[in-house]
């Protein structure tokens, strides 16, 4: 297995743009005009996640956009998926 | 480097596609019956699409050198509807016994409801009645959690199920320590948008280990790369790991899985 510095080595310039990318879509969902929905509030709890000291963020961000849930629905009200529970 | 891609829908891909797999060392793949993009509008689209799965697939993959198989199903996306779902399933035994056949797949569940669990079950019955392996497709995004968790609990009510000649696929890292503790082998998809990233699945090998798990592109008609097996071997690569720790994931492991078909002579 690599070492941390190895680690950063090979995939700091890529995390750090990613990190940059959810600023700017941050920045950019400010200054255009309308309302947010749902969706937003589930971005904004999985990014908390990102400041936790804890192994597992991966899993607990998908978590955060996972339905909860446990009712079984006779049939779908509609066949894809919106990235977080939205109905 | 020889691989196996364990999962990929090319009938939604070109002849070039085929050609690549070949040049990165492709020996085999696994085509799962599943949506096409649309829903058919009867049966007889099923009977065509199995045919092609059957016939036509093999014949474009041998031009490249590349042994195909296929799994047989109606997916969970038309299966909502269980009527239609059944009829469907009517055909399989027709096919079930062709040369390239390895079970029953990707069943599973899409907007984790019960009509699709009602028709997830009896495909699960039709693999046990053959005694053939299960491919388990589990539900996009939000719905991931939920459904892995629906289907583990349904196949916990065939107390005859060998849970060795099942996986369950599309797993990240909030559903593959539950698949893999529950006695199932876990698949990984290797998407650009969704799913599992290239260094994602690999600290998932990193987390879980490398026993009963395998990797996938699970290419098809959207956002997906027919390449992404072999680019994640050389993401390995990159992270240090040896070509046969490489070749255990994208070759020994589907192999040992795989020959659990008695179709899958490679």
């Amino acid at each position: 297995m690599l070492t941390k510095k190895e680690l950063l080595n090979l995939q700091f310039i890529d995390a750090r743009a990613r990190v940059i990318d959810i600023a700017a879509f941050l920045d950019r969902l400010d200054r255009h005009d309308g309302d947010a929905d749902i969706r937003l509030g589930y971005f904004t709890k999985a990014l908390s996640v990102l400041h936790e000291n804890r192994p597992d963020r991966a899993k607990a961000v998908l978590e955060a956009f996972s339905d909860m849930t446990v009712e079984i629905s006779e049939t779908a009200p509609f066949q894809g998926a919106t990235g977080a529970p939205v109905s | 480097m020889r691989y196996i891609e364990p999962h990929a829908h090319m009938v939604s891909r070109t002849t070039d596609d085929y050609e690549k797999l070949a040049i990165a060392g492709c020996e085999a793949l696994c085509e799962p019956a599943f949506w096409a993009g649309f829903d058919r509008s009867s049966a007889d689209g099923f009977f065509d699409y199995f045919r092609q799965l059957t016939e036509y697939e093999p014949k474009r993959a041998a031009r490249y050198g590349i042994k195909h198989f296929c799994w047989l199903c109606i997916n969970p996306k038309e299966a909502d509807d269980p009527g239609f779902a059944r009829e469907v399933m009517a055909l399989i035994p027709d096919f079930i016994e062709r040369e390239n056949v390895l079970g029953i797949g990707e069943i599973g569940l899409n907007k984790n409801t019960r009509s699709e669990l009602e028709i997830f079950e009896e495909h699960v019955q039709i693999a046990l009645d053959y005694d053939l392996p299960v491919l388990i497709h589990t539900p996009h995004l939000e719905d991931k959690l939920k459904g892995t968790k629906l289907i583990i609990d349904s196949l916990a009510s065939f107390s005859n199920l060998d849970r060795s000649k099942v996986i369950i696929d599309h797993v990240e890292e909030h559903t593959a320590g539950m698949v893999l503790d529950a006695g199932f082998w876990a698949g990984m998809t290797l998407y650009p948008e969704s799913k599992c990233t290239p260094n994602r699945a690999i600290d998932i090998l990193e987390i879980y280990g490398t026993e009963r798990i395998w990797m996938n592109s699970a290419c098809d008609w959207g956002v997906s790369d027919p390449m992404a097996v072999p680019k994640c071997a050389l993401e390995m690569r990159r992270r240090k790991y040896t070509e046969a720790q490489i070749g255990k994931i994208v070759y020994d492991n589907p192999l040992a899985f795989l020959r659990q078909s008695p179709r899958f002579n490679l």
